[in-house]
């Protein structure tokens, strides 16, 4: 079994199924009176966040604590990280403290895998600057199955900022994994034509309307403003209306054809809020999901032997 | 003694097809004198070869005494004492009637009965799922050797084993076969491919 996650495209398709299938069986937990298992009492969580992230972080604790694991978050603003402590040094503080499990998020692309080796325990990439978000594609192909009832062979357009997203780039390496067709829509300063190397079937359009008849799952990436420090683009107004998905757009997508966004949405920015409120749009899914997958992998990482 | 298939190893069937029929149908009864008449009684089969059990013994009932018995399913793996210790394990489905278990007389049907950690497991996993009324324990085997102070209200075979032997309970839903196999040490009761027991 694996020790770590780090990357989406560390997972064959038999590892991300078997974790598809336990979140499966964890799912049925949010549903009932007591929303808790006692299958890692005694196991201790760290959540070490370098960058804000509500909704990560939070997912993740959930997910900790429904598995009765003791969660511990450590966030870097205030903490030592401000006063100059270094990634190496604050891993032996948490390897000291018995940390069974590390769940980094970081601005430093490859801070994770750096972790492993100055910590014992497991280390989960929550997101590490461009590169990759693993659980987020872990739970997105998750959302595909119960929606379409499978991923292979399905047409999946991830459209908009691709160049900064990390969720776009562990979706293209799993959904590859998994026997799903992708093609990366958006401007060609987001979308440079290099990402279409990423795995052997990805496909780069710049014209969404193009794409959007043959999608069954339409993926809408957040416009990074924090990122935008150079000009991708000419306007939000002229971003919205080449690649932002309004109504028009969403009658043009098969009638099966579902909508995803990782969150947080910019409304009137990538997408119409009345796209974001259908019932095509799994959005709120995705959250609740999330927690799903993310119990089954801690389950995975720490539940056995390692 | 005989030969597993596909190996050398020995072993010694203690309960042949027709012996489990036979043991099926008295737990049934007894269920049912037990329960008076089965009412507001919730079968539980502890995956994996519980479940199989569970559903005989609800068809039993429903035969003898025409009532029809709502089955769940019972997955401990989240709930087991010894993940920590173990290999990673996968898990399965625990699905409920869609009466649930509160207010019931639930039934747990497994097909081993050894330390009793599995059984302990259940207890927890069910106080988690809702309040039954009572629990109650049918085994197919009891082999001795517990390690909590748990005892089965319907027992289908005593069967005194030493702590290297094995008992192994084959059925046919799951193995094509039933039989329940006891090795002795440095034998295995396995059949050919098929996966090993949990700890009972």
């Amino acid at each position: 079994m694996i020790k770590h996650l780090l990357s989406a495209a560390d997972l064959d398709a038999v590892t991300a199924t078997q974790i598809h299938d336990i979140a499966a069986e964890m799912a049925t937990v949010a549903g009932r009176e007591v929303k808790k298992l006692p299958t890692l009492r005694g196991r201790t969580v760290v959540n070490l966040f370098y960058e804000d992230s509500t909704r990560t972080r939070t997912s993740f604790e959930v997910a900790a604590k429904r598995l009765s694991a003791d969660v511990v978050n450590f966030s870097a603003k205030g903490s030592s990280v401000e006063k100059g402590e270094s990634l190496k040094d604050t891993a032996w503080t948490l390897q000291a403290m018995g940390a069974d499990a590390v769940v980094i998020r970081h601005p430093a692309s490859g801070a994770p895998h750096r972790l492993t080796h100055w910590v014992h325990g497991s280390v989960l990439n929550a997101g590490d600057g461009t590169h990759e978000h693993p659980t987020q594609a872990l739970l997105d192909t998750y959302t595909m199955r119960s929606r379409m009832g499978k991923v292979e062979g399905l047409n999946v357009a991830i459209v908009g900022d691709v160049l900064h997203s990390r969720v776009a780039r562990s979706n293209a390496l799993l959904l590859h994994t998994l026997g799903a067709k992708v093609t990366l829509v958006g401007p060609p300063t987001l979308v440079p034509p290099a990402f279409g190397s990423l795995t052997p079937s990805l496909g780069v359009s710049y014209d969404f309307d193009s794409v959007l008849p043959h999608a069954d799952v339409v993926m809408m990436l957040r416009v990074q403003k924090e990122r935008m420090n150079a000009a991708f683009f000419p306007s939000s107004q002229e971003y919205y209306k080449r690649y932002g998905l309004d109504s028009a757009r969403l009658r043009r997508m098969p009638d099966h054809a579902i909508v995803m966004h990782p969150g947080p949405m910019n409304r009137g920015v990538e997408i119409a809020p009345e796209v974001a409120d259908s019932p095509r749009s799994t959005i709120v899914e995705q959250v609740a999901n999330g927690v799903s997958v993310r119990m089954a992998c801690l389950y995975l990482l720490l539940g056995g032997r390692s | 003694m005989r030969r597993g298939r596909g190996s050398l190893l020995a072993y010694k069937v203690i309960l042949s097809e027709a012996d489990i029929h036979r043991v099926l149908d008295r737990i049934a009864h007894q269920i049912l004198e037990k329960t008076q008449g089965a009412s507001d009684v919730v079968l539980l089969g502890v995956a994996t070869r519980g479940v199989p059990l569970a559903h005989r013994l609800a068809e039993r009932i429903n035969a003898f005494e025409q009532v029809k018995l709502p089955v769940g399913t019972l997955d401990i793996t989240l709930y087991r004492d010894d993940l920590a210790r173990q290999s990673i394990r996968a898990v399965g489905r625990t699905e409920l009637p869609s009466g649930g278990i509160d207010g019931c007389q639930v039934i747990l049907v497994d097909d081993v009965l050894y330390s009793g950690r599995t059984v302990r497991a259940a207890l927890d996993a069910i106080s988690d799922l809702g309040r039954p009324a009572a629990v109650q324990l049918a085994v197919l085997v009891d082999r001795g050797h517990r390690q909590l102070p748990i005892r089965a209200d319907y027992v289908g075979k005593n069967i005194p084993t030493s702590l290297a032997e094995q008992v192994k309970v084959l059925l046919s839903e799951v193995d094509g076969v039933d039989e329940v196999r006891l090795a002795t040490s440095g034998a295995s009761a396995e059949p050919s491919g098929a996966q090993s027991g949990s700890v009972q």
